[in-house]
């Protein structure tokens, strides 16, 4: 009785496909229907297991269109983690450095992020960004608007083994996190309608285009995957697109904004450094999604990329408090989390192509130079960079991209030599000849560029459309109770 | 009837505290407070920005006695609060007109 039910159905499909075939038919040339695939040999399906071992191609085999289960356990893992870096990773490292009145503020912008961005993610971004039918090395396609065809098979244009949904939502934790980092610049004194209408705009200007420059398989800087590379550029996990992006972005929008009230007179401590701190952890953890989730499987470069990350932010951290402590007497927590956090970021593009010993000199320059970005330059300037978005994710970001210009190491990776693609786009030439980082430099001046430019004219917009900033009274009693009618600590018990 | 107001060095209310019970004072009342005398405050930095912090956090003791133990109390709440170093608090004694224990409408040093 089964049997029958399976085989109608099967009847049902096969008669069904035919007539989609004989549809499609109608608007393509005439061709004979192509002959059933003979079964696969054993060595087919066993070179179809090696393809899964070693993270290649199992076309002839019977694995194919299947996701592999370990590199898909991986990718999920990992997705997760980057959530968990935004929610409450991040919210709690931005609420903790806030005054007690703003904290909910700065969770709200969180989490509204998530919602608007996974909107815009399933409606329109993911395919924006790794679709292809534009056949532009600046925006993706429209094949993929609302999800459409992203299922459980995996997409071969970026990954063998994952499931394309799998990779889709890996895809959207970084979109999320990316405008979640530039409420770190304004925080404390910009509406929350704002934020979210800037959000939406910088999304469709600034991020989705970027991503797929440089991660797209059409990118305009995507010099690994993309063998018609214009800027044969790298960036493992997105210190160009994540970091730079939000960063630069991050600068322009706290200048236009203006101070909070009160900025240079008025006690702005922390709130709570050891909500940051606890934050901060959930990062460190977060971001072995970030990285080694980068390399789209389980396989060397992901572990290369989780142990390059851990040293980094380790001992960025430890340079941190350590020049704190020997230029001041003490080593402060916020150091630490704040060397912990430039480590990481300045790692991200050079994670799955630097040896460890790359990671360590990464490190310390990320302890030394955000630091004085930090700690000196935004004084000598005067900007309010509130929760230092600017000196730790756009000097961290722009550090990193050059870094991972110099250090990067094919032994590490053999994409940064592949024939297919490194070999056409003139990425081997330059990592032969160590001149990568020309290409880099490149990838980095556009980045700033765009970033920059776009974010003075959607500020405008936005400005022009609902207004920037709360009024001053709002302000000073805080957007906590007034724009979401909360508080974030009850004063009696 | 004398009130004690002392005002001390948040760790050293434990010593307080042992020191008192040992010569026979039954209660007290403690509050956290904030304030600043000599001390003055102190100097927090974040990432390179310097916040003046005028009040530190001390502990308030109100303590009640008759008058004939007064001076044991003053020692020993001064004995056990001094570390010798500037911001150990300050000490306040006033008289108390009356005194009334609500349970049993006792009133005076009975009350107390």
């Amino acid at each position: 009785m089964t049997k029958k039910i399976t085989s109608l159905v099967r009847v049902a499909c096969i008669s069904a496909g035919i007539w989609m075939t004989s549809i499609t038919g109608l608007f393509a040339e005439e061709e004979p229907a192509p002959a059933p695939a003979p079964e696969p040999t054993i060595e087919q399906r066993v070179a179809g297991l090696e393809a899964y071992m070693n993270n290649l191609d199992p076309a002839g085999s019977k694995v194919t269109a299947i996701a592999g289960p370990g590199h898909n356990a991986w990718l999920m893992t990992s997705a997760a983690l980057v959530l968990f870096m935004t929610l409450p990773g991040l919210a709690l490292f931005y609420g903790g450095l806030v005054r007690s009145k703003n904290i909910l503020s700065v969770m709200a912008q969180c989490m509204g992020i998530t919602g608007l961005v996974a909107i815009l993610w399933y409606t329109f971004g993911y395919s924006l960004v790794f679709g292809a039918n534009f056949a532009s090395p600046f925006l993706g396609g429209s094949e993929n608007f609302f999800f459409k065809g992203v299922d459980s098979a995996p997409n071969t244009s970026y990954c063998y083994w994952i499931s394309e949904n799998v990779f889709a939502i890996f895809q959207l934790m970084f979109a999320i996190i990316t405008p979640a980092l530039i409420i770190g610049a304004i925080a404390e004194r910009m509406k929350f309608s704002a934020i979210m209408l800037f959000v939406t705009l910088w999304m469709f200007v600034v991020y989705f285009p970027l991503a797929h420059m440089i991660w797209g398989s059409t990118g305009y800087m995507n010099g690994v995957w993309n063998a018609d590379a214009a800027i044969p550029a790298i960036d493992f996990a997105g210190g160009t697109v994540v970091h730079m992006s939000s960063g630069w972005s991050a600068l322009v929008l706290c200048i236009l904004l203006g101070k909070r009230l009160g900025f240079g007179h008025t006690p702005m401590a922390p709130h709570s450094m050891v909500l940051c701190m606890v934050g901060t952890g959930m990062l460190y953890v977060g971001w072995y999604g970030f990285n080694a989730g980068s390399a789209l499987a389980a396989d060397g470069i992901a572990s290369n990329a989780f142990t390059t990350t851990t040293l980094a932010a380790a001992v960025a951290s430890f340079v941190w408090a350590g020049l704190e402590w020997l230029l001041r007497g003490k080593a402060s927590i916020l150091g630490f989390c704040s060397g912990i956090v430039a480590g990481l970021v300045v790692i991200t593009p050079a994670a799955g192509y630097v040896t460890a010993t790359g990671s360590v000199i990464i490190g310390v320059l990320a302890g030394a130079i955000p630091f004085i970005a930090c700690t000196k330059i935004k004084h000598l300037f005067g900007y309010d960079d509130a929760l230092d978005t600017f000196g730790v994710h756009a000097v961290g970001g722009t550090l990193g991209a050059l870094l991972t210009g110099i250090l990067a190491d094919p032994s590490v990776n053999a994409n940064l030599i592949s024939e297919g693609y490194a070999a056409k786009n003139g990425l081997k030439a330059l990592v032969e000849s160590g001149t990568v980082w020309t290409a880099q430099l490149k990838a980095m001046g556009f980045t700033i560029v765009l970033s920059v430019v776009a974010t003075i004219v959607i500020t405008f917009i936005v400005k022009a459309l609902v207004g920037l900033r709360p009024t001053p009274e709002v302000e000073q009693q805080g957007l906590d109770i007034v724009e979401h009618g909360e508080r974030g600590y009850e004063h009696h018990s | 009837m004398k009130k004690i107001e002392a005002i001390i060095k948040p760790f050293k209310l434990e010593e307080v505290k042992s020191g008192l019970h040992e010569i026979g004072v039954e209660g007290m009342t403690v509050t956290e407070v904030k304030g600043f005398g000599r001390q003055k405050g102190h100097t927090e930095i974040y990432r390179g920005s310097e916040y003046t912090v005028d009040f530190l956090p001390k502990v308030k003791l109100e303590i009640v006695v008759p008058d004939d133990k007064l001076d044991l109390v003053l020692k020993t709440i001064t004995a056990n609060a001094k570390t010798g170093k500037i911001g150990d608090g300050k000490v306040f004694v006033m008289n108390v007109e009356q005194a009334i224990r609500i349970r049993t409408d006792e009133s005076g040093e009975k009350a107390v």
